[in-house]
Order: structure tokens, then sequence, then C-alpha cells
């Protein structure tokens, strides 16, 4: 697993909604900033005791192989500590490149924007739910 | 080398010579503007050629390619004469006026010009001669400009109707709330399915849907770059957050696609339309009743 | 090496003034797929068709930093007969890739990573062309051609 440079990130804001931690990163995405809010991330989900994240990729300009892998990483380390994630926000023409590129982010879940990725979470997560 | 430059835009440098014979060439087409520009329009008419224009819009038109074409004598650069032939052709083009026209009238006004040379120097045929040299590769030049200028705008149009009759043909339906239909029916070559995927993905995003039912059944040929194509699609819709149904797929062809590598596994299919719209309607949750009966019957 | 390559033949021609991003940080990457969406643009390709150069000159740029430390991205438009398009180069002095076919074909991966996606870059691009010599460097070549 790939470790962040020393130097300097650009900060992704994360917010706290609940049980959920909502990631939204801008356009100028390099590859250490991805890095730093993968971990990040997974220290926040235990620290906040979260039950889901949603990383919103609204802005972001492209996603190739190595934010592919990251991404699918960063997914399953948030698994193993009990909480669930989900994409929101890619656009058509970046979802279009990825296929076009042969790259799936099989096993994450993921919906059009922050309020369906919302309403998902809602779905999956409140233990009660009737499906 | 080739060059990369527009060779139309500027004429090459003229001589010292040259710019004098231009020079002088040009006062004469001026002077005799009212006359050459008559006898030209007369031409045009005798030749039958611009028959969409009435006479005084071609009398109008004449007017100003007659003064550009001497500009661009005098001037030596083909800017403005190319702004005007562009301008032009997207005046006349949808009057319905033909390449062979455009090129034709040009001709005409060169055939005139060069008459009126001959007439004006024919006591002197050296001096004939060397107005000739001047003024025969300029007029070719000009000539060119406004015959491509008028080609390429023509073709720009042709163009954009195709685009918009292939848009026309394959509409994203939205038939209830996050459930979009795109039925496809024709050829698809590769620039088509870009094309059909690119609405596709935009048409998730603006009506918000949640499943798609793409129906294949009016699809002339389906071979394996189709069928990877909708692979494809598939997964992008996916990202979206969509999920995408295949019907009009045959078991037949499916098996055929199969057995030739293409990876089917990720793609709901079902028979026909209507059943693809039944399921897309379970997934999303609706109950359907008939009208005037109850549920379940 | 030369940033020229096989792809450009006597009926390709190179316009007008190229732009260089040295490649060295991730920061670079950013900026070489930006400046590369930009050219598109400025070309007239959509902005989908745009999205895959950007990507394509993500994923090479990213083998410069991870695999040869330091290189350099072109970008320039290009002509041929009527058709309008948009040229990548990438070039490195890095290790070099042993085996070029073996590396554009699906599946294959160098250390037990995923590979240098070049065979995802084809998909991305209409022609690519590919020099390498164990060693001494490499260069990646591409072309996308407007519709």
């Amino acid at each position: 697993m790939e470790e962040p440079k020393q130097g300097a990130y650009m900060e992704v804001p994360i917010l706290k909604q609940g049980a959920y931690l909502i990631a939204t990163v801008q356009s100028a995405l390099t590859d250490g900033d991805l890095l730093k809010l993968r971990d990040t991330l997974v220290v926040s989900v235990s620290k906040h005791r979260a039950r889901g994240v949603i990383l919103d990729l609204t802005a972001l300009d492209v996603l190739d192989s190595f934010s592919t892998r990251t991404l699918r990483d960063l997914a399953h380390m948030i698994r193993l500590r009990g909480a669930e994630m989900v994409i929101v926000g890619i656009q058509p023409e970046v979802a279009f490149a990825m296929a076009q590129f042969g790259l799936t982010l099989e096993g994450i879940s993921t919906t059009l924007d922050l309020e369906e990725g919302l309403a998902y979470l809602d779905g999956s997560t409140k233990p009660n739910r009737i499906a | 080398m080739p060059n990369t430059r527009d060779q139309t835009a500027i004429l090459s440098p003229p001589s010292v010579a040259t710019v004098a014979l231009l020079t002088e060439l040009v006062s004469h087409l001026r002077n005799n503007r009212t006359h050459l520009r008559e006898e030209w329009v007369r031409l045009i008419t005798e030749a039958e050629l611009l028959t969409a224009m009435s006479r005084d819009e071609i009398f109008a038109e004449a007017t100003s390619v007659y003064d550009s074409y001497v500009e661009g004598l005098e001037t030596g650069t083909l800017e403005a004469l190319q702004s005007y032939a562009r301008n032009l052709s997207e005046r006349i083009i949808p009057r319905g006026v033909e390449t062979h026209e455009v090129v034709g009238i040009v001709l005409l006004l060169r055939d005139v010009l060069a008459r009126s040379l001959f007439a004006k120097y024919r006591s002197d045929f050296t001096i004939l001669n060397r107005m000739l040299d001047a003024y025969e590769p300029a007029a070719n030049r000009i000539a060119i400009t406004v015959a491509v200028g008028f080609v390429q705008e023509r073709e720009r149009v042709i163009r954009e109707q195709q685009e918009a009759i292939r848009e026309l043909s394959t509409p994203v339906l939205q038939v209830r709330e996050r459930l979009l239909i795109l039925p496809i029916i024709g050829v698809i070559d590769p620039h088509r399915a870009r094309q059909l995927t690119e609405q596709l993905l935009r048409g998730i995003r603006t009506n918000r849907a949640r499943v798609v039912v793409i129906d294949i059944t009016g699809v002339a040929a389906i071979d394996a770059s189709v069928a990877n194509h909708l692979v494809l699609t598939v997964e992008a819709a996916r990202l979206l957050g969509a999920t995408v149904i295949v019907t009009g797929l045959s078991p037949e062809i499916a098996q055929t696609l199969v057995k030739i590598g293409v990876d089917l596994g990720k793609m709901t299919t079902v028979g026909d339309l209507q059943g693809g719209i039944e399921e897309a309607e379970r997934l999303l949750g609706y109950k359907v009743f008939p009208i005037g009966g109850t549920q379940g019957s | 090496m030369e940033a020229r390559s096989r792809i450009e033949s006597p009926d390709v021609e190179r316009e007008a003034s190229t732009t260089v991003v040295s490649i060295h940080s991730d920061a670079d990457i950013v900026a070489a797929r930006q400046k590369g969406r930009e050219l598109a643009r400025s070309l007239g390709f959509s902005a989908g068709e745009a999205t895959l150069v950007a990507t394509a000159i993500s994923e090479l740029a990213r083998n410069v930093v991870q695999y040869a430390i330091r290189g350099e991205v072109a970008l320039w438009p290009v002509t041929s007969g009527r058709r309008r398009g948009i040229a990548i180069s990438v070039r490195d002095e890095g290790p070099g890739i042993p085996d070029v076919d073996r590396a554009l074909e699906d599946g294959f991966s160098t250390s037990g990573r995923l590979g240098l996606g070049l065979p995802g870059v084809r998909r991305l691009m209409d022609e690519i062309d590919i020099e390498s010599t164990p060693g001494r460097g490499t260069l990646v070549c591409a072309t996308k051609w407007r519709h």
C-alpha cells in the first residue's frame, strides 16, 4: 500500500452529519492529497464511530488507475471498521472515460449525488429498515 | 515541406514592378466599376446562375463581391474576401445555392475583368502581357478562396444537420420518475455508439434516473463491438448510480456474443421492452394497478 | 530520446506551438492533464473527449513519476488533411519497458502492481506508439483526432 510523501497537501473538507462523514474533493486533487484523504478518513471513521462515509467526487476532473486503486483500498479499510462507503457525483464524462479505460469501482456503491448517497446510506445502515 | 498555414490568405509578395501594375489595374477596375459589374450580372443571368435569387439581390451581392475582389487585388491580402465569402455562404446556402453556381460566378467575373484588360491594352502586347502576369495569379487565388470558403461552409452545415438528425433519431425518454427508456434503432457505428452513451449519461444526470431500459430490438446488426459498447455503457451508468436493463437481446444472439468473448455477465437482460419496463418498475418499488381492477389482479 | 516518433508520418503536421510540462511530482501530473484538457477544448474537442485525453495524460505522467522519477510531457495540435487532433508525447529517462508488446496487452502486470495502464491509454486515444530502451528511457506518443 502506498504512503503519502512529505509535503504540502490540500485539505479536503470532511463534515460530520449525524452518523455519517461527508468528504468533498476539489478538482486539482493530487495523488498525495488522495492518499492523505484516505488515511484521514479511516482515522475519522474510528474516532467518530461513523456508520457511513460519503465521498463526493463532483469536482474531480479525472479518475485514473491510481485513484481507482486508492478508492478501492479506502472502501475496504472503511468496511473493516464497520462502516459503509458510497461514492457520489462522478461526472458523466469521467464515468465514460473510466469505462472506456476499463476501470471499475467494483464493490463500491455509487450514486448520482449527495442526496441519493444519503438516501442510500439511510436505507442500508438503519438497523430496522424493511428492505 | 508542406505549409501548414492557410495558403490562400496571403498572395505571394509582389515585386515592385508588379505592385505598380496592380495599382494601375485596380484604378482601371474602379473607374469602370459600374459598367463591368453590369456586364458581369448580365453574364450571370445569361448563364442561368443564382436562379434562387432575385435580380436586385444578385446585383447587391455582385457589388459586394466586386468591391471585395478589387480590394483583394489592391491590398494583397484576402482576409476581407474570406470573411465576406463565409458570410455570403451562410446567407445563400439555406436558399439552395449550389457550389457550381458560386464557382461559376467567380470565374465569370474573372473573365469579365480579363476581357476588359484585353480591350484596354490591345494596342500594346507587351504591356498587356505584363498586366495579365500580374492579374492572373491574383485572380486565381481569389477564385479559390471564394470557392473553398463556400464549400467549407456547406460541409459545416451538412455536419450540423447530420448531428441534429442523429440526436433526434434517438430520444432518451423519461416515462416515469427515475426511469429512462432508450430505444435504439438502426445501424450503430462507433461514432454513433459513443454519442448515444454520452446522451444517455447526461440524461441520467439530468433526469436523476435510477433505472434505464435500453431496447435494442431495432438495432440492425449486433456484433461484438456493439455488444462491448453496451457493456461499457452499463458500467458507466452504474458509476452514476443507475441500473441498466437491456431488452431485445435474443438468447441466440446473447449466446453467440458470449462465445466470441463478450462478457455479458454484468448486464441485466430481459426479452422484450414491456418485460424490461416491468422489471424496472419492480426495481424502483412501483406497484402497477390495472385501471378499474384491484391490486394483484 | 527525441520527442518525435513514428506516429508523425509525413502527412501528419505539427502545428504551431508545443506546450511542455516537466514531470517530477504528483502536482505535475495534475498540471499536465489540465493543460491537456485546455488544449483539447481549444481545438474543439467535446468535454467528453477532452476528459479522455486528460485521463490518458494522467496515466502516462504517473508512470513517469512512479518509475522514472522525472520526465516531460509535450502537447501540440496536429492536422492531417482535413482532420484536426491533439498529440501527446511523454518522455523519460527511466528504466524503460523490457517488453512493450506485452505491456500493451491487457492483464500484464509489473512488479506485482497493476501495470502501466498502457492498454487503457490505447483505448482512450486513437493512435499510440511506444519506444523504449531498457536502461535508457521511454517515449510514448499518442494522438487523438476530432470527429
